[in-house]
């Protein structure tokens, strides 16, 4: 299909969908059931649409596709500016594909199902409107949006700890956004923009830092630089909180812990690839100097992001605990392969097939880590509904022998996150190597510790829950059922197909990295 | 009419009003002496209202000339005469009602003389005749004020308003004495030209301050208001409305008749940063005392009637402010703010002696409720009270305004700002209490067991015509301020 | 066309004076289609003025003598701004009736006061002759009163009274000043117009606008002149709350910005930066203590004090921008605040009879009032500045309006920004939701009624979709703002 719809609004309809079908899923019928069908009719129709999307790309254009640009209010500078390039496209199929997945695992939710459908297909609808929008002003809107289904989602349905979690998560999310929204009417008040392609064109050749030092600076602050780092820190921040970077991790744990399971799926499957979105697609477009003078100290960041966070997660005792800090870590290649492609930065064909690796293995491994990550929190989710609430590391044993196949699922599983060549961990994670081993060496070096730590936990996970004597009290421990095997299905496919041909994903990435490439 | 009679043809209508007072007295010696109280107080009063009408009439014919040995009769003053017969009216209308004294016929008698008392007051510029005319407003007020015997308050408020007014009366003549002395002359016109034609001499300064402390005692302007509260809460009802309306109307006529004429070039300075002796001054004085005095009392008052005399007070305090306009904003804004004043707190006195007359007493405790216990009494003083406190858009407020507008723009420009200052901050507070009266009849909740009382129609629809007056005034007040200013341009002042 | 809005309310408070007592339905109904009269008016107003050419012109409505002397006029008109604003009542309004519904005792009487306080604030935003302005903002006082003295709550009669004088000092004051501008000009009118043709001496203009500022923002909630606003917000029934912390601050403010400001520029300038500050220091030290209170209701009366102080430093930075912001936050935070005020009022006290956060996070609100919950949040998030809200769009204006003549005060502001979120976070939390897992049905309360349900969607239709299309009011605005009367404001100097 080589049909280009130039003009068509694909983008607005498909973002649409989800926001619609929340609303009728609502209001449409008092039955939990069929609202529930609803629901999940609209999150396939949103899948619809993203695979046509996906179908009518065109990698080899460059340039935004399905262009929509209307004036909003010119008097700010706020556009409603939407287009999609292959790393948009890549996070919108990745959530389009996570949503029917999450709602499928929690189809037995048995507190107000409407209301949490309902939630999670706002949530879809932030998610994509995040990742197509090209103006801040409607960004930062579904951005938030984002936000607040996703509390709601652990404060009601969540576990015993969930207010709590709740909150932080909350609190540290609003706080990072509130700082990016501070720096971005700095940015605004100094250039009159908020459309983010204008804003890399003028923060080319440091044109951003010296508007903001012209406009806003002499009376405050004592250098061009100063005032820009404020501003770059602001932005930074919201995005680290959401990512989550080292410190800045501490509200993840509890949150996805406690979340239900189709909740913590999607928080660690798409949620988490909208801070890594925001570096790609705001951070390093607009504050690349910054980016390349605090480096160093970003790196540290990086890398004690995939070492604590591994080491972390060996350390836990429950599940759940364990996978969401091995979500922090598989998230943390990806700041690592981002803050080493900024070492050099400028227009040097010497590096640029590392730094072209490096992107596209950033960009694989939000894909990747987005189907692994939320396989594995559905499994943990299935042991936990069928042990009656357990899920710490040592209640179990020997579940091979009553649940051959769920062991076998959930190995291949773990085997992607892990990283195996032939699953699709392999080459995100290979690519994100062979590009920063060159630009930082070091930094890529003490990382492979986080390699080896992952390989550890993952792999005492299948020895003490699957291996060894098996208990009595599961004893009676059912194999999956025939639904939770189609479930489970595509997602354990893809894993195979994209660790097969990662030229699937390459071919749409690539174009998107080299495009990045020009930007600084 | 022959030539000797000739003097009595300007004051007929004053000839008319004592005449309806012998009237009354014949009236009910001879022919009501058997009846019922209520039927004896509507039928004497029924005569009174019609003398009232009959003078009011006379003078709305508009025959009489100005020249007359000792009068003065301008379309201003006869103006101002039908108005406080009108007054007078409504007060005769209120005291239907009353049930205070079994003598109603002199009651009425004096009611009417004092009256006479009144309009004489305002028809002449001859100082003699100017206190004449006051000892025939005040004595008869004395005993009036002393007529409900079964009441200790009474007697005393009486005793205390003889003995302040005689001790104000004696100032007020030595006073015109010592200008006598100073000028030669009892007519004011001749009076303010010799006095200008003359250097200063301290003997003059004595000769204002008696003069004028005879009438600030009239107007209840402090610190001379200390009769005011007494009086105005032990005197009848009714008396208490004449008091305070038509005598306050008279009063300031004839103040602002002697400063003008009599004083008129001495009037020093009171402007903020050029203080000079003279008239001036002393008014600024008592202006900024009656109104801070009669404010801050009014604000700790648990009785209506009380509350009700110290804002009078400091209602003087703000008319006063009209002498520091030019000449003409002067007498314009005084006498506006003087009617409607005087129509608005007669309405409020009224509504207080319905109340009385029905049972209740002025304690402010005791209207708790009334809102929904007598709803058209309520909201007409409603009208009364938001008339006081100077809220638009209701006359009381645009008395208040032209006042300030006129005090201000007198010479030197903004130099009387800070009168104005104090004014407005009086007027302010005084919202305070004027709630405080509101609050108990709207917010409070009626005493267990209280009935809806219907006051007498009579009453009842004087008091809504005041009201009515009261906001059509306010909203157009365009009309009064017309007439006022066509009288006062044929008027010689 | 829409001077109507005032004479249909006040006809409204008439008729609801002549109604028989207990006719309850009748008030209701009968408020209810008189402030949906105003609103449409308002909005038919609207449309026609922004299909008149040119943009942003004054509009004369009624022009007549009055009083011949003084000259004073009963000119009524209308630009940009006034429209803004009486859009504004209009929805509150209507807002407030739908909130009252359920108003049990001297229903008529209520509506009745409310009505004639509606036609009072709409005269207040169509005068333009001084005089008559002076009278719509004194016949404005009077009604509040009685509203919290008789139907409020806490301390109402305290708060009634203290509300009552604060408002009448401010008026005076704000007299003072006028007579005193009408007799410097020697103009012997009290049009607005006219006057604003005089070019007042510097050094009356000093104090002048000093005294006629100050005065008008004792009622917009200027720090320090603020203390009326918690305590009166919070004494006063549900509608009269919202209709103080939504409209008639705004009465504040926009005398403020329409006579203050407009005859007295030159004042303005000497006197920018100190009011600023104060500006400042009321949007920081409102939402500080809104952080620290325990009662829900007194909460959201230090955010509208906070929310204030955004409109007058957005008066101060004389940038178009700025004073556009000022504008939208007027109309934006009166929606907001009616909203807030709704919930916490009407939905939530009136049922449960406790306004202490305490008290109210064991019940677990969200369950049981989810209604209500949903409101707030979106309310609060408004509230917030969030994006996809209008205050979004009118703090942005504000704060970079601001950046050019105050950088510091705008950090100042930001900050304050912060502490509004940690506050509304902190209601948000502790009102709704729960510690722990109470089942609801411990504690029975009545659903939310329909009135409540038409009001709640309202106000938030209006504040989404002022906060996704702020074109909708910034065409009335802005070229509101390039006319005569504003560019004088924002150029300074003669006219």
């Amino acid at each position: 299909m080589g049909v280009r719809v130039n003009t068509f609004p694909l983008l607005t309809i498909l973002t649409l969908i989800p926001l619609l079908g929340g609303g009728a899923t609502l209001f449409a019928s008092n039955q939990p059931k069929l609202a529930q069908r609803i629901a999940f009719a609209f999150s396939l129709l949103a899948l619809a649409g993203a695979a046509l999307l996906w179908a009518v790309f065109e990698p080899s254009q460059a340039g935004w596709q399905f262009p929509e640009r209307h004036a909003w209010v010119p008097s700010l500078g706020i556009d409603y500016h939407l287009g999609i390039d292959g790393l948009g496209l890549l996070m919108v199929l990745l959530s389009a594909l996570l949503v029917p997945f999450a709602m499928l695992a929690s189809w037995k939710i048995g507190q107000n199902p409407k209301l949490y459908f309902a939630l999670i297909l706002f949530l879809e609808a932030g998610l994509f409107g995040t990742f197509t929008a090209l103006n801040f002003f409607h960004w930062f809107l579904y951005w938030e949006l984002g936000l607040i289904p996703a509390f709601f989602l652990i404060k009601i349905w969540g576990g015993p700890r969930r207010t709590r979690a709740a909150n932080q998560f909350f609190i540290y999310t609003l706080a990072g956004s509130v700082t990016m929204l501070l720096a971005f009417l700095a940015i605004f008040a100094a250039t009159g923009l908020f459309d983010f392609g204008q804003l890399a064109q003028a923060a080319q050749n440091g044109g951003l830092d010296n508007a903001l030092f012209a406009k806003l600076g002499s009376s405050l602050f004592k250098s061009k630089e100063t005032l820009a780092a404020v501003v770059f820190l602001g932005v930074f921040l919201g995005f680290a909180v959401k990512a989550p970077l080292m410190p800045f991790h501490t509200w993840l744990p509890s949150a996805y812990a406690e979340a239900p399971t189709g909740t913590a799926m999607l928080l660690s499957g798409a949620m988490s690839k909208m801070g890594v979105y925001g570096f790609l697609r705001v951070l390093l477009p607009l504050f690349p100097t910054q980016m390349r003078a605090m480096q160093t100290p970003l790196l540290c960041l990086a890398v004690g992001t995939i070492v604590f966070s591994a080491a972390a997660a060996l350390a836990q005792r429950d599940l759940k605990r364990m996978v969401a800090y091995s979500s922090i870590n598989h998230v943390g290649y990806c700041l690592l392969g981002i803050f080493a492609v900024v070492r050099i930065t400028g227009d040097t064909a010497a590096w640029g097939t590392e730094k072209a690796a490096a992107l596209n293995g950033v960009m694989l491994q939000m894909f990747n880590h987005g189907l692994t990550a939320s396989a594995l929190f559905y499994f943990v989710g299935l042991i936990e509904q069928r042990s009656g609430g357990l899920r710490g590391l040592d209640d179990f044993g020997g579940l091979r022998k009553a649940a051959p196949v769920f062991c076998g699922l959930m190995g291949i599983t773990l085997f992607a996150s892990l990283g195996l060549p032939g699953l699709n961990g392999f080459v995100s994670e290979f690519l994100i190597f062979k590009g920063s081993l060159p630009l930082v060496g070091w930094a890529a070096a003490v990382s492979t510790l986080g390699l080896l730590i992952t390989a550890i936990f993952l792999l005492a996970i299948l020895q003490r829950v699957f291996s060894g004597p098996l208990q009595n009290r599961w004893a009676g421990w059912k194999d999956l059922t025939t639904g939770e095997r189609l479930t489970v299905a595509p997602m354990i496919a893809l894993m195979f197909v994209l660790g097969i041909c990662p030229q699937i994903l390459i071919r749409v990435a690539n174009p998107a990295a080299l495009a990045m490439l020009k930007l600084f | 009419m022959n030539s000797s009679l000739g003097w009595m043809r300007p004051l007929i209508p004053e000839e008319i009003v004592l005449v309806s007072a012998l009237l009354a007295l014949v009236l009910d010696l001879a022919v009501l002496r058997r009846k019922s109280l209520a039927a004896r107080a509507v039928g004497i009063g029924s005569a009174a209202c019609l003398g009232c009408l009959a003078a009011m009439v006379w003078i709305a014919r508009g025959q009489d000339d100005a020249t007359a040995e000792m009068l003065a009769l301008t379309p201003l003053t006869q103006f101002l005469k039908i108005v406080l017969l009108a007054l007078t009216l409504v007060v005769v209308v209120i005291s239907f009602g009353a049930r205070f004294s079994r003598h109603l016929g002199e009651y009425f008698a004096l009611l009417l003389i004092a009256t006479a008392g009144l309009m004489l007051l305002i028809s002449s510029d001859n100082l003699l005749i100017i206190f004449i005319a006051l000892e025939l407003l005040s004595l008869p007020l004395y005993v009036l004020t002393a007529f409900n015997k079964a009441s200790l308050a009474s007697a005393e408020a009486a005793l205390k308003y003889f003995l302040f007014g005689s001790v104000a009366s004696a100032f007020t003549l030595f006073g015109i004495s010592l200008l006598y002395g100073l000028t030669g002359d009892l007519q004011l016109g001749t009076i303010g030209a010799k006095l200008g034609a003359q250097a200063v001499e301290p003997v003059f300064y004595a000769a204002l301050v008696m003069t004028l402390a005879g009438f600030a005692f009239k107007v209840a302007a402090a610190p001379l208001h200390f009769w005011a509260p007494d009086v105005y809460q032990g005197a009848p009802a009714p008396i208490a409305c004449f008091i305070a309306s038509g005598s306050k109307v008279a009063s300031f006529f004839v103040l602002a008749r002697i400063i003008v004429a009599g004083f008129g070039p001495w009037h020093g300075s009171a402007a903020w940063d050029q203080f000079r002796a003279g008239w001036m001054p002393l008014l600024a004085v008592l202006a900024v005392l009656s109104m801070v005095v009669g404010n801050i009392a009014a604000l700790v008052q648990t009785s209506v009637k009380r509350l009700l005399a110290y804002s009078a007070v400091a209602h003087g305090g703000y008319a006063l402010l009209a002498f520091f306009g030019d000449s003409r904003q002067m007498l314009l804004s005084l006498f506006f703010y003087v009617i409607t004043y005087s129509l608005t707190v007669l309405g409020a006195f009224a509504v207080v002696a319905v109340v009385e007359n029905s049972g209740g007493c002025d304690r402010l405790a005791d209207w708790a409720g009334l809102g929904r216990r007598a709803p058209l009494l309520s909201a007409c003083m409603f009208v009364f009270m938001l008339s006081l406190a100077g809220i638009p858009p209701l006359s009381g407020f645009f008395g208040k305004f032209y006042l300030f507008t006129a005090a201000v723009a007198g010479a030197p420009p903004l130099g009387m700002l800070w009168l104005v200052i104090v004014a407005v901050g009086a007027s302010a507070i005084s919202l305070y209490y004027y709630l405080q009266v509101l609050k108990q009849i709207y917010a409070a909740e009626p005493p267990a067991g209280s009935q809806p009382f219907r006051p007498p129609y009579p009453a009842l629809f004087s008091i809504a015509l005041l009201a009515g007056l009261v906001i059509a005034l306010g909203c157009a007040p365009g009309w009064l301020l017309g007439k006022l200013s066509v009288v006062l341009t044929s008027s010689a002042f | 066309m829409l001077a109507w809005t005032i004479y249909i309310s006040f006809l409204g408070a008439a008729a609801l004076a002549l109604l028989p007592p207990e006719s309850r339905r009748a008030a209701r109904l009968t408020a209810l289609l008189t402030a949906l009269a105003g609103l449409a008016i308002a909005l038919v107003g609207a449309a026609q003025y922004e299909r008149q050419a040119p943009a942003g012109a004054l509009v004369d409505l009624v022009n007549v003598p009055w009083i011949p002397d003084p000259d004073i006029g009963f000119h009524l008109a209308a630009d940009g701004v006034s429209i803004t604003l009486v859009l504004l009542t209009g929805i509150v309004a209507v807002a407030g009736v739908l909130f009252s519904w359920n108003i049990e005792r001297r229903t008529r009487e209520f509506f009745a006061l409310y009505l004639a306080l509606i036609g009072g604030v709409y005269g207040v935003f169509l005068s333009f002759d001084l005089f008559l302005l002076f009278v719509f903002y004194e016949i404005a006082i009077i009604p509040k009163y009685f509203l919290i003295a008789i139907w409020g709550s806490t301390r109402r009669e305290y708060g009634a009274m203290k509300l009552a004088l604060y408002s009448l000092v401010g008026s005076a004051m704000v007299l003072i000043g006028l007579i005193a501008a009408y007799v410097r000009s020697g103009a012997q009118t009290f049009d607005l117009l006219k006057l604003s043709q005089f070019p007042f001496p510097f050094a009356f203009q000093n104090w002048a606008f000093l005294l006629v500022f100050v005065g008008f923002a004792i009622l917009a909630g200027l720090w320090p002149f603020h203390t009326w606003a918690p305590v009166g917000h919070v004494a006063a029934p549900t509608a009269a709350s919202m209709l103080l912390a939504g409209v008639v601050m705004k009465l504040g403010a926009y005398g403020a910005l329409r006579v203050a400001m407009t005859l007295f520029p030159d004042g303005l300038r000497a006197w920018q930066n100190e009011i600023a500050l104060l500006a400042v220091i009321g949007i920081v030290y409102g939402a500080t203590v809104a952080l620290v209170q325990r009662d829900f209701k007194f909460v959201i009366g230090y955010s509208s004090v906070s929310h204030m102080g955004f409109v007058l430093l957005g008066l101060m930075t004389l940038t178009q921008i700025g004073l556009s912001g000022a504008v939208l936050q007027m109309f934006s935070h009166g929606i907001i605040a009616g909203l807030l005020f709704a919930v916490v009022g009407r939905m939530i006290y009136d049922r449960v009879h406790t306004r202490e956060l305490s008290a109210l996070q064991p019940m677990n609100l969200s369950v049981l009032a989810p209604f209500a919950a949903v409101t707030f949040v979106l309310a609060g998030a408004a509230s917030m500045g969030l994006p996809g809200f209008s205050g979004f769009i009118a703090e942005l204006q504000v704060l970079v309006g601001a950046w050019g003549s105050f950088p510091l005060l705008t950090i100042l502001a930001g900050a304050g920004l912060l502490v509004g979120i940690a506050y509304m976070v902190r209601v948000w939390i502790k009102a709704f939701f729960a510690e722990n897992d109470l089942k609801s049905g411990v504690i029975q309360i009545e659903p939310i009624s329909i009135p409540e349900r038409a009001g709640a969607l309202l106000l938030l239709a209006a504040t989404v979709l002022i906060g996704l299309w702020p074109g909708l009011l910034l065409n009335l605005i802005t070229p509101t703002l390039h006319s005569p009367l504003f560019q004088r404001l924002v150029k300074g100097g003669p006219p």
